[in-house]
């Protein structure tokens, strides 16, 4: 049996990022500050476990359904921005240069992770790409492999639908990931971005 | 790769070379610790098989990024009996630009991380073994790499793209990258239910990436021509050509038309592939010519002794390339170069690492076949993990 100090530091040990030492130092801290930090720790993740939900629209993380920014309406209904992640959509509001909608795909084709079309949510952005009120779908995929693979398909998917389909610019480094960008350089591929497909 | 430069040093201006002085081990194959002083001249290491010269100088080579000369597992490399404590190899260099110190080992393991390498620069630890790829300038000559020659055409493939590397660092990027989309296209094909146009998504990427492979090779092919036709050393001359679907249309056609071509190839192979469960056609499938000039004659067909004398050929003109790129002559670690040379071959190459100015570490089994190296050089001997000088 584990007690219950090492059950908790393998279980943060597992989170990405946090390697085995500072789970440790993470856990001796807060039960260093139970008060001040431990118990408001609880209280949080029960919250955010309970009240945070994916947007059925495009698949962000927030608070209502449709999320926040589907629902802001002094943004662009007529570009829509397709990311892989969530993590990629926050890199794009951090950048602050996009003012459309978004549509998080939920990964990336790969015949060799098993990732086929069916497992992302391909469907639904064909069905909102359909919608009489987008214009330009912006395919805002990582520069890898898969990435490129994905943005292909998805060109191939989306221009006989009559929408103008538009990639990042070549700027991005090769195995560039969004996320990692910082954001000048995610504006300027942007702001250069060109028609795929 | 317009990182690329070539001009020739001034003969006043001679650049300067990396190079060692003081290395020491830890913990690492057969030796339990050692540390070695010497200065920029060359390092002959003299001593009965299986005393650690080849261990020696496969520490040196993890100087630079990569797996060393062996391409040795990280657990490979930890001294057998010395288990309890990761090896190290740290050496203090003279650079152009000053003192530099490089720390690399084996990460101490702990639970939940993989076996990783270590790298300290100056005392800061570094991203990864990558940024070694700037300070460091270093490459060798095996006993290994004599087979290549003679060899099939990945061997010689995987040869000319390390030389890439050392060059133009994005390569290895770009050959994995190439890898990964053809394992997934070669997945796709084997399941046999592959959408059409996920295939050609993959196929398009390998096909822009193949051509930028194949642009680097023959950058570096043209280079090392270059340098051959000026180099003046006694060796036979290599004709050197890379020979590939892209690589053989690059030379009269646009980079843009190649890709067309490539992805056409791609596409008409795809029944084959599946069946055969491999891609009949791309940058994996290139190949490094090497022809002895003076006698019109495949290397493939050479002498033992000719191949070998090629292979230096070639090698001296890399450093003699890599010393102009980097504005500083790099560590050149030349494993059991004595054999197979003749007397008068063995001169030769002693004269030319002279005149390239490099620190050549050298190792053999007799210390006679260096004497001409005597009046410079630095001679140790290597006995079961021990190091003494001469
Ligand atoms: N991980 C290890 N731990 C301990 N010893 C090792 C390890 N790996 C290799 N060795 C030993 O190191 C010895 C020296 O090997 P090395 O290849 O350096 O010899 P060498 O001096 O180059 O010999 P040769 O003249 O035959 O080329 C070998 O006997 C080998 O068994
Ligand atoms: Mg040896
Ligand atoms: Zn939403």
């Amino acid at each position: 049996m584990l007690s219950p100090l090492d059950h908790l530091a393998r279980q943060l040990a597992r989170l990405p990022g946090i390697g085995p030492r500072s789970a440790r130092r993470m856990v001796l801290h807060m039960l260093k500050k139970r008060e001040g930090v431990m118990y408001p720790l609880i209280d949080s993740m029960t919250r955010a476990a309970e009240q945070v939900k994916e947007c059925t629209t495009c698949g962000n993380l927030g608070g209502s359904d449709p999320c926040e920014l589907c629902t802001d309406r002094t943004r662009d209904p007529t570009l829509l921005c397709v990311v892989e992640s969530v993590a990629d959509l926050w890199a794009m509001e951090r950048a602050r240069v996009f003012r459309g909608r978004y549509h998080v795909l939920g990964g990336t084709l790969s015949a060799l992770d098993g990732v086929r079309p069916a497992d992302l949510r391909i469907d639904k952005l064909l069905t909102r790409a359909n919608d009489a009120g987008v214009k330009e779908v912006i395919l805002a995929l990582n520069a890898t492999v898969e990435g490129q693979t994905t943005a292909h398909y998805l060109a191939e998917r989306l221009v006989p639908i009559g929408v103008s389909v538009t990639r990042l610019a070549h700027g991005l480094p090769v195995g560039g990931e969004l996320d990692h960008l910082d954001d000048g350089t995610l504006a300027a591929a942007l702001l250069a971005r060109r028609q795929a497909g | 790769m317009g990182a690329f430069k070539l001009h020739a040093p001034t003969a006043s201006n001679a650049p300067a070379a990396l190079a060692i002085g003081k290395l020491s081990l830890f913990s690492f194959r057969n030796y339990t610790e050692v540390r070695i002083h010497c200065d920029a001249a060359p390092i002959v290491l003299v001593g009965a098989n299986g005393g650690g010269k080849t261990n020696l100088l496969e520490a040196i080579s993890l100087l630079a990024p990569g797996r060393g000369l062996r391409r040795a597992l990280l657990a490979d490399l930890q001294n057998r009996t010395l288990s309890s404590e990761p090896w190290g190899v740290a050496a203090d260099l003279d650079t152009p630009d000053g003192p530099l110190v490089i720390g690399t080992g084996r990460a101490p393991c702990s639970e939940g991380t993989q076996d990783h390498r270590l790298v300290h620069i100056n005392g800061q630890p570094a991203r990864s073994a990558n940024a070694l790829a700037e300070p460091i300038a270093l490459t060798w000559i095996t006993p290994e790499m004599d087979r290549l020659v003679g060899e099939g055409a990945t061997a010689r493939r995987k040869f000319l793209d390390r030389l890439v590397y050392s060059f133009d660092p994005a390569h290895g990027a770009r050959v994995r990258r190439y890898d990964k989309a053809m394992r997934e296209r070669l997945r796709l094909l084997r399941e046999g239910r592959a959408e059409a146009v996920w295939l050609a998504g993959l196929e398009s990427d390998m096909a822009q990436t193949a051509v930028a492979i194949a642009a680097a090779r023959l950058h570096m092919i043209r280079h090392l021509r270059t340098v051959l036709a000026e180099s003046d050393d006694p060796f036979p001359r290599p004709l050197i050509a890379a020979r590939g679907t892209a690589e053989d249309q690059l030379t009269d056609h646009p980079a843009l038309q190649v890709e067309d071509t490539l992805r056409a190839a791609f596409a008409r192979a795809r029944s084959d592939d599946a069946q055969h469960g491999t891609c009949a056609v791309g940058a994996h499938r290139s190949d490094l010519r090497i022809t002895h000039r003076a006698k019109n004659c495949p290397a493939e067909s050479c002498s033992t002794g000719e191949q070998k004398a090629l292979l230096i050929a070639l090698m001296l003109a890399y450093v003699r390339l890599l010393t102009i790129q980097r504005d500083m002559a790099p560590l050149f670690l030349l494993d059991d170069i004595a054999a197979h040379l003749d007397s008068c071959r063995r001169a030769a190459l002693f004269d030319a690492l002279r005149a390239l100015g490099c620190q050549a570490w050298l190792t053999g089994t007799d210390q006679d076949d260096f004497a001409a190296l005597a009046p410079y050089a630095q001679f140790f001997r290597v006995t079961d993990g021990q190091v003494t000088l001469l």
